[in-house]
């Protein structure tokens, strides 16, 4: 929502550096954790199927005051199919 | 006229129908302690009757604010520690019909006080009177327990600026957890053309942010420190815009619907914002 429209400036950057600071404080999840959380994520799940680490996104988001662990997990094709 | 109590966990039907309202923050300097002076008086300015409570034990600043600091003899800890009655604490307010005062202790700490006091001392002022108004201290230890322990409605004031949001969010949290929300928002010293410049976290980023609801806007106003200097509330100032914000939130919280005032009558442009958030009630 924008509704007095111009460009936003010191405001906008107030707005994204308190939504992740509202995140963490709600969670009690310190920011460094996150990367923990995504390579163990990662490493779980590796052992059933073949996940394309480098695309791994996980983050939380916010719904009013509740807050989502969401997580992008791409997969790799199987090496079978593709190969030759 | 009598206040029309929602629902309260703390009390006891029969204690009475007053209302509890706590004004909390978590960051300290916010405009607590203006809110509560201005709100009391407005409920007071309505017809209602009134006690406004400093839970500021320490610090005691309500009485200065409200200009009744001369006529102090007991204080709250007096009544809670049975050294007079409730009524000889309660100082009236000559200005209005039917406002009061107990004072915060000075030379005392918040320990001095407990939540299930708070609950005892306003149960029995809920007989006497339709509102009570309690002004919490800053942070989120004993003195601020101690404010939202009675309240049947908690208003938390923020302003637009990165630390007061995050503490508000932090208090509105405790409130959840201990299950006396939902708290109700007000925002208070905005400046209008700081928002338009964009050098100001606008209300609506402020909602989206704390997710609550809104239940006034108060604009950077210099009448709140000039009433102050005279110890007279700015909502009895007919002119202050601050003043007419708070006579606003005073009749949300009697039940009343008001439309938001728009933020910046002088330039026309935060108008918009003003019907956007008249969608709030
Ligand atoms: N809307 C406003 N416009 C201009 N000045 C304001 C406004 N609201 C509050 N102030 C000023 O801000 C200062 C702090 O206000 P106040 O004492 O009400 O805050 P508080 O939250 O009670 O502080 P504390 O946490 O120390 O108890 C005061 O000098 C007051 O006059
Ligand atoms: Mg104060």
């Amino acid at each position: 929502m924008n509704f007095l429209g111009r460009n936003r400036k010191s405001a906008n950057s107030a707005k994204e550096r308190l939504k992740l600071v509202l995140i963490h404080d709600r969670t009690d999840l310190p920011p460094g954790m996150m990367e923990d959380l995504r390579d163990e994520l990662i490493e779980v799940i590796s052992r059933h199927i073949n996940v394309d680490r480098d695309r791994v996104r996980i983050q939380v988001n916010q719904d009013g005051r509740e807050q989502q662990l969401v997580a992008e997990i791409p997969l790799k094709a199987a090496t079978r199919s593709r190969s030759r | 006229m009598t206040g029309r109590k929602k629902s309260s966990n703390n009390s006891s039907e029969a204690a009475g129908n007053g209302k509890v309202i706590t004004i909390t923050s978590g960051k300290g300097g916010v405009g607590k302690t203006t809110a509560t002076a201005n709100l009391g008086a407005a409920l007071a300015a309505e017809g209602y009757k009134v006690c406004c409570i400093d839970g500021d034990i320490g610090l005691r600043n309500l009485d200065v604010v409200l200009g009744l600091e001369n006529r102090i003899v007991y204080d709250v800890v007096d009544v809670i520690e049975g050294r007079c009655k409730l009524r000889q604490a309660m100082i009236r307010d000559k200005r209005l019909p039917e406002l009061y005062l107990i004072p915060a202790a000075q030379t005392r700490d918040k320990s001095a006080i407990s939540p299930s006091d708070m609950v005892r001392l306003a149960d029995e002022l809920r007989g006497e009177v339709d509102y009570i108004v309690i002004d919490s201290p800053a942070g989120i230890e004993r003195g601020f327990r101690n404010a939202i322990a009675p309240a049947d409605e908690i208003v938390i004031i923020t302003n637009p600026e990165v630390s007061a949001v995050r503490d508000a969010d932090r208090i509105i949290g405790l409130i959840e957890a201990e299950q006396k929300g939902p708290a109700k928002l007000v925002i208070n010293r905005l400046n209008a053309k700081m928002v338009q410049r964009g050098d100001m976290l606008a209300p609506e980023d402020v909602l989206e942010l704390l997710a609550i609801e809104l239940i006034g806007l108060v604009p950077e106003d210099e009448h709140v420190i000039v009433s102050s200097n005279s110890g007279s509330p700015i909502v009895l100032n007919e002119k202050s815009r601050a003043g007419q914000a708070f006579r606003n939130i005073a009749k949300r919280l009697a039940g009343q619907t008001v439309p938001f005032m728009d933020m910046a009558a002088d330039d026309g442009l935060l108008n918009r914002l003003g019907k956007f958030m008249g969608r709030g009630g």
